[in-house]
This record gives C-alpha cells, sequence and structure tokens, in this order.
C-alpha cells in the first residue's frame, strides 16, 4: 500500500468530490480518476486496510469497528409521521473506506428485467408509491457485466432458467457448495425448484494483490483478511489511488454542501477527525453516502436558496420512499454435521418465485431464497435453538452441543413497496457527537411486503420438510424497526416534480450535485442491492464524464 | 451488525429473546471479565471475588452448574463461569449488582420453604435444585411456587445469559471459555481457515449438475 497519492489543498478546486467511499463512491472514484479527472473522497470513517481487520468478535461486533458508532451517532424511530420518535438504534452502515462493501454477505444478484418495470406490469398498488424506473435492465447490462470483471464476482452463468438476459460470463466459477447448499439444492429439485449456485462478490481464483476465499468463516460482518471478498477499498479504491490523482480522505464527516449565490455546489463542508471544520472546493459535488446520510447531508445543507433542503425544492422527495427489503428466516436441523460455521455464507440459492402471479397470490412482490449460517456461538445459543428446548440444564446443554454444526438457515428475501411516509429525516430534538441533526427513520411496512415475507417463508419450511429436517422452526415476520438496506430516499426518474435525480444521477435542482448509491432507487428489487448500486455507480461514471468533457458541468 | 445479520438479529429479538442486544451493549466488558476469570485461575492462588462473599459465590457456582452442567463433558464450572460473572458484577453489569442480591436472598426463602432443613442452593440435592430452578424459570409453563416474583425470574434471566456468554466466549479473545471448552462442546474447530468439504453433507457432491429438464415451477 505504499504508493504515493496525491494530497489536494481543501482551496484546490478539484473536478470532483465526492461523498462517501463505499460501493457507489470507491466506482466512481476509480472511474473519474482513470478518466483524468481530479478526485477528491470524504469518507466520515476511517482508513482501515486488511492489517487492521480482525476476526475479534468484540472488536468488530460490540465495540463498531467497521460501522457507525450508535453512541456518537444516536438516532430516533417512529412507526408513522404522526407518533412521536423514540431514541433506538436505527440502523447500520459501514463507516471505514469501503463503507459497507468491507463487511457485507456479497450476495451479488443482477435485478431483473421485472424490477424496473414492476409498476406497468401489476398497476397501481394502494397505498405504496410504485413506479417504473426510468432506465431498463438493458441499459444496465452492459454495467453488471462490467461489475463481475472488474470487481471480482464468482458464479455460473446459464445455471438458473430465470436469470435476466446477460453479455457474458461470470469470470470466474462458483465457490465450493457447503452443506447447506447441498441439502438445499436436492431439497429444492425434489420440489420441482431450480437451485443454483449463488453468485457472490468473493474471489473463487486469486486476482493480483487479492487472495482466493480461504473459508475462514468470519464473513458476514468481518473485513476480508486477505483481500478475497470484493469490496470496493480492494477492487476499486486501489485503483483509483494509483491513478495519481484521487485523494482519499478519511476521517472527513461531511456536514453540509456549500453553495454560491447562482444556487451552484462549490464544495463540502466537512469536520476532520479533530472537530476542526474544512470547505474542499470542487467543480461538481457527487454524493454517495448511502441511503440514510445522503438525504440526511441535502436536508442539513438547507439554506435560504434551498429552504426544504438542497436538491428538494421541485419534489419534496429526498428522504422519502424508503426501502428496506422484506425477509424472513426459517431454521432446520439435520442428523449429521453441516459445519455450516466454515466458508463464506451462502452457496446455493433460488429465484423461481421472484415474479409472483400478483392476481393468484393476492399481493404485489417477490424474492429468492437462500441457504445459509451466520451465526456465532454466543448469538447461536440465545436465539439458534428451536423454541422448545429447554433454556438450561442437561436438555439444554445436549441440544447445544448436537444443533451447532446441524443447523442451517433458509434466508427468505423480498421487495418492500415504496411509501412516501417512510423516510430517513431530520430529529428536531436528538443531536450526534457533531452537534448535528441526528437521523430518525420513520418507517411501516407495506401490507404486501410482510405478505410477501409470509409466502416465502412458507417455501422456505416447504423445502426444509423436503430435505428431511428432523426439526424446523421460523422466526416471526413483524413489522421492520431497523434499517440495513437503504433503499430510494433520493429516486431517480424523468419528472422533477416526483423525483430527486435524472438518469444521468444529477439533481433536477442543483447542476453539478449528483447522487448515487442506494438511495437512487425506484424499487427495492428482491433483497440484494450492492450489485445494482455498483452497475448504477459504473453506468453514472460514464454519464458525468461525457457531460463534463462537453463542458455541461463546469460553469 | 451488519447487512443481513442485523435483520436477522432484529427479526429475532423480536421474537425469541433480549440476548443480542444485550450482548452486542456489553461485549468489550465482557472479554475484560473473560480474561479475568482466566488470569484468576492461572495463577493457582486462592481467589478473591470482587463482588461476591464466599456464600454468594459459592451459590452462583451451584446455579451455573445447573444451567450448563458438567457431565461427560465439561459445563459451566469448567469453564470458568463464576469468575467471568464476578469480574461482569463490578465492570458492564453492576446495574446488576442488586438484582443479583435480591435474587439470592429470594432464592435461599425457596429452598428453606420448600426443604426445610436446607439452607442454601448449594446444600440442596441436585434433584432438589432442579426442581427449584423449575419454579423460577420463567419458561415454564406451570410454576411449581406460585408466589415468586418477577424479579428472580429476572434474576434467572440474567445469570442464565451471564452463564452462556462466560461458556462460549470466543476463547482466543478472553478466555472466559476456559481451555475452549464450550467451543469443544458444540463442535466449533478453532482454526480460522478451513478447505472443502466441509461436513457430512458436502462430502459426496458430485460437482454440479444441471437440473434435468422438468417443468418450470408454476409460479403460484
Amino acid at each position: 500500500m505504499m504508493v504515493e497519492h496525491p494530497k489536494y489543498k481543501t482551496s484546490d478546486e478539484v473536478d470532483f468530490v465526492i461523498i462517501g467511499s463505499g460501493a457507489a463512491g470507491g466506482i466512481l472514484a476509480k472511474e473519474l480518476s482513470t478518466n483524468g479527472f481530479r478526485v477528491v473522497v470524504l469518507e466520515q470513517g476511517p482508513y482501515l486496510t486488511e492489517a487492521d481487520y480482525t476476526h475479534n468478535e468484540i472488536k468488530v461486533l460490540g465495540e463498531d469497528l467497521l460501522t457507525n458508532h450508535p453512541k456518537l451517532q444516536p438516532t430516533t424511530f417512529r412507526k408513522t409521521p404522526q407518533d412521536k420518535a423514540k431514541q433506538q438504534r436505527a440502523l447500520v452502515y459501514g463507516r471505514t473506506v469501503g463503507g459497507t462493501s468491507v463487511h457485507f454477505t456479497a450476495n451479488f444478484w443482477r435485478f431483473h428485467e421485472i424490477d424496473f418495470i414492476e409498476r406497468s406490469k401489476v398497476g397501481a398498488i394502494p397505498d405504496a408509491n410504485l413506479v417504473d424506473w426510468p432506465i431498463r435492465y438493458a441499459d444496465l447490462e452492459p454495467y453488471y457485466t462490467k461489475v463481475e470483471w472488474e470487481i471480482g464476482v464468482s458464479g455460473l452463468a446459464g445455471a438458473s432458467p430465470f436469470d435476466p438476459p446477460r453479455s457474458k460470463p461470470y469470470p470466474m466459477p462458483p465457490l465450493p457448495v457447503k452443506s447447506s447448499g447441498v441439502i438445499f439444492e436436492r431439497a429444492a429439485r425434489k420440489l420441482g425448484w431450480h437451485p443454483f449456485p449463488t453468485p457472490m462478490a468473493i474471489l473463487s481464483q486469486p486476482r493480483p494483490g487479492r487472495s482466493a476465499c480461504m473459508n475462514c468463516g468470519f464473513c458476514l460482518g468481518f473485513g476480508c483478511e486477505v483481500g478475497a471478498k470484493s469490496s470496493s477499498l480492494v477492487a476499486a479504491i486501489r485503483v483509483a489511488e494509483r491513478t495519481g490523482r484521487c485523494e482519499i480522505r478519511p476521517d472527513s464527516y461531511v456536514h453540509h454542501i456549500e453553495t454560491d449565490a447562482r444556487g451552484r455546489a462549490v464544495g463540502a463542508a466537512y469536520f476532520d477527525k479533530d472537530k476542526n471544520t474544512h470547505l474542499q472546493k470542487a467543480k461538481a459535488v457527487i454524493v454517495c453516502a448511502n441511503g440514510a446520510e445522503t438525504p440526511r447531508l441535502l436536508l442539513m445543507s438547507a439554506n435560504k436558496q434551498f429552504p426544504n433542503g438542497l436538491a428538494n425544492n421541485s419534489s419534496g422527495a429526498v428522504g422519502k420512499n424508503l426501502m428496506l427489503n422484506s425477509g424472513a428466516i426459517s431454521l432446520g436441523v439435520f442428523d449429521h454435521p453441516l459445519n455450516d460455521y466454515k466458508g463464506f455464507a451462502v452457496s446455493r440459492i433460488l429465484h423461481d418465485f421472484y415474479e409472483l402471479d400478483s392476481q393468484k397470490v393476492g399481493f404485489c412482490g417477490g424474492g429468492g431464497l437462500d441457504a445459509r449460517f451466520d451465526m456465532t456461538p454466543i448469538g447461536f445459543a440465545m436465539n439458534g435453538l428451536p423454541p422448545d428446548t429447554p433454556k438450561w440444564g442437561s436438555a439444554f446443554k445436549k441440544t447445544l452441543a448436537d444443533n451447532f454444526t446441524r443447523t442451517m438457515e433458509v434466508f427468505s428475501h423480498a421487495t418492500s413497496l415504496a411509501r412516501e411516509d417512510n423516510s430517513f429525516s431530520l430529529d428536531p430534538e436528538l443531536k450526534d457527537a457533531w452537534g448535528l441533526p441526528a437521523l430518525r427513520l420513520t418507517y411501516k411496512d407495506h401490507p404486501d411486503d410482510l405478505k410477501v415475507a409470509k409466502w416465502l417463508n412458507d417455501r422456505a419450511l416447504e423445502l426444509l420438510d423436503a430435505a428431511g429436517a428432523k426439526k424446523k422452526w421460523s422466526y416471526p415476520i413483524v413489522e421492520q424497526e431497523f434499517a440495513v438496506h437503504l433503499l430510494g430516499t433520493c429516486r431517480m426518474g424523468h419528472d422533477p416534480k416526483t423525483s430527486v435525480i435524472n438518469t444521468d444521477h444529477r439533481t433536477h435542482d442543483v447542476k453539478n450535485l449528483f447522487l448515487c448509491d442506494g438511495s437512487s432507487f425506484v424499487t427495492s428489487g428482491r433483497g440484494q442491492p450492492t450489485m445494482t448500486i455498483e452497475a448504477l455507480a459504473f453506468r453514472a461514471a460514464d454519464r458525468i464524464t461525457a457531460l463534463a468533457k462537453s463542458g455541461e458541468i463546469g460553469a | 451488525m451488519i447487512n443481513e445479520l442485523s435483520r436477522r438479529r432484529f427479526l429475532s429479538q423480536a421474537g425469541i429473546g433480549i440476548s443480542a442486544a444485550w450482548i452486542s451493549a456489553h461485549w468489550p466488558e465482557m472479554v475484560s471479565a473473560a480474561t479475568h476469570a482466566h488470569q484468576a485461575v492461572q495463577s493457582g492462588t486462592a481467589y478473591k471475588f470482587e463482588f461476591f462473599t464466599p456464600t454468594e459465590a459459592a451459590e452462583i457456582d451451584a446455579l451455573s452448574a445447573r444451567i450448563i452442567p458438567t457431565d461427560e463433558m465439561p459445563g459451566a464450572r469448567e469453564a470458568g463461569v463464576l469468575y467471568f460473572i464476578d469480574r461482569a458484577l463490578v465492570t458492564f453489569a453492576s446495574g446488576d449488582q442488586q438484582m443479583y442480591r435480591d435474587g439470592l436472598a429470594q432464592l435461599q426463602s425457596v429452598v428453606q420453604e420448600k426443604f426445610p432443613g436446607v439452607e442454601e442452593f448449594s446444600a440442596a440435592t441436585t434433584e432438589q435444585q432442579n426442581e427449584i430452578l423449575r419454579s423460577v424459570d420463567t419458561n415454564q409453563k406451570e410454576p411449581t411456587i406460585g408466589r415468586l416474583q418477577k424479579s428472580s425470574q429476572k434474576f434467572f434471566e440474567a445469570l442464565r445469559m451471564a452463564t452462556i456468554s462466560g461458556f462460549l466466549i470466543d476463547p482466543e479473545v478472553g478466555t472466559g471459555n476456559r481451555g475452549g471448552v464450550g467451543w469443544k462442546l458444540i463442535g466449533r474447530e478453532p482454526e480460522h481457515s478451513f478447505q472443502p468439504p466441509f461436513g457430512y453433507y458436502d462430502k459426496d457432491y458430485p460437482g454440479w449438475q444441471p437440473a434435468p429438464a422438468s417443468k418450470m415451477a408454476d409460479k403460484e
């Protein structure tokens, strides 16, 4: 990592300042610096690398080594705008160079055609703000392929009959199958379904500077010490830095975007590690801070010209239409050890129920199932045993001893319908450790979201039956109060009255301000958003490059 | 924290218990408690309890040994759970001190009432101990002693969580799970790199075969 990186002065007007170094910010930094632009990336978290990652569960999970800090960054939650929000931990996101792509599961499903045109297919849904995307699967297909090849995705083209068309196979074969995957595959086939090796942003073969997966088992939640997980740090930011034109500036917490008298962005104002404030000047600003922090930053940037928040005058949609993806989990216990605590999380999935017939099932949506195990020992003892297990004594001990290696989960991943009331906004009272307004989550699942979760979970239970599980049960399906997938809060669209950005990711209201991350989504997809965030980022980089080269961004 | 883990945790917290959040909130202090327990045992000298009186220590030891008993495999006692909890009550769980004191006092009155002549839980037979615990376990459908108050149930649940944490915490990190006995019990190998086959079901997997031509699932 001893490459000479540029250091820009804050008074240097660079071509682009990018806020956030995660899945989208990392790729935009790589693409724009490769295309010859001078780029500064401001990341609120520290610059941690493989040497800093650890299997120490206490540091990583207990002390939030890689994620936002609930004590420094408190949040509030309420179900509806009529309720008063209570302080509670409301979301998790990556807070380190590379963002959430450092610790994610790395399930890399493409969206399917239906995700872009669901409204046209199913019509209006009561109490939902369901609309079509202004782009189609075909617009994004080349960029999905780019993600697979440039970032590193393992998988098997053609293995699922439900896959959308693709222009190229995967660059490397799928990861090895786990016992949970074999059980899942055999049972699903018995039922006439079509399981297949899951595409994962984890290397099955080494790449320069990166090892193939060693199956350590500390995957979901942890940073990869060998660079096998395709985080934007190892797969994009290192390339950006090697151009000599991109500076990654960690520990830089942006609190507002500065605008001039003409209503144009002039740069990003941020706190450094010591809470001193700086203004990084730039010809254009690109916000990739995630579906919670991007709208928060726009709302915190309100000024006389933009009283409702930056880029929010025309639509008032900033922060609204939040989608978290619905889901459900069933567990099964088998006769022999699976030892599924070894390795990455998921090796088999199925998409037979990706697109359900809403007329037949009576709700809008669909999803996928995966086979996995992602529990650590204490968490397993608390939450992973069958609900009728005694809580103490010989029988408890025996079940614990028998089940840890013999349990697997079937996770249902599904749609969320956008509702205008579901949002991230600024809490009117609570402040963070920097004195900035705290994030307030307002969320109530659409009834169809709970129905699709239940429907898919019933299939998961059928599968566990067909697999011969000697015991099976589910976690209750309840309304969500905690956000992980942060989608839809600055949606893309043609109409400035109903959307925040256009198809170039440019805000309708501020000519040199661009947004790209989960906030750009119009629909939620079926539960695995990062692949699409990255495809959008590659596409946005092409659009923004074209605009910059034709002189349409600069003054 | 963490993507689907958090989703799963959230779902499981809502449905099954409070535990995951509790652990997450207290984890750093837990490590310190575990390290402390380890050092205390290693030193070989008489352990000086920081919170418990010797009588209380004997009671907690007996209680945790009923939660994860010792049989042909080590239990809470061999993992050093008592020392882990003692340290916890002067650090991250110090807010629970009164609950432990009250809980132990109430337990004693239950013991004496139920088995006249037996002064303490630790002096009861294993069968008597199990019977007493069944009466304080919130999860039992028919409590055998009706007048028991909620506080002793809360105490028992806290003690249960602390016992499990002291038994299964990563031995490399803290060693509350002394000698890795907790992980040995559950079959978790201590290595950090593995090669397939991982388990029973993938060892004879013949490799990916496309599905035999079959009708597409009824997308209903």
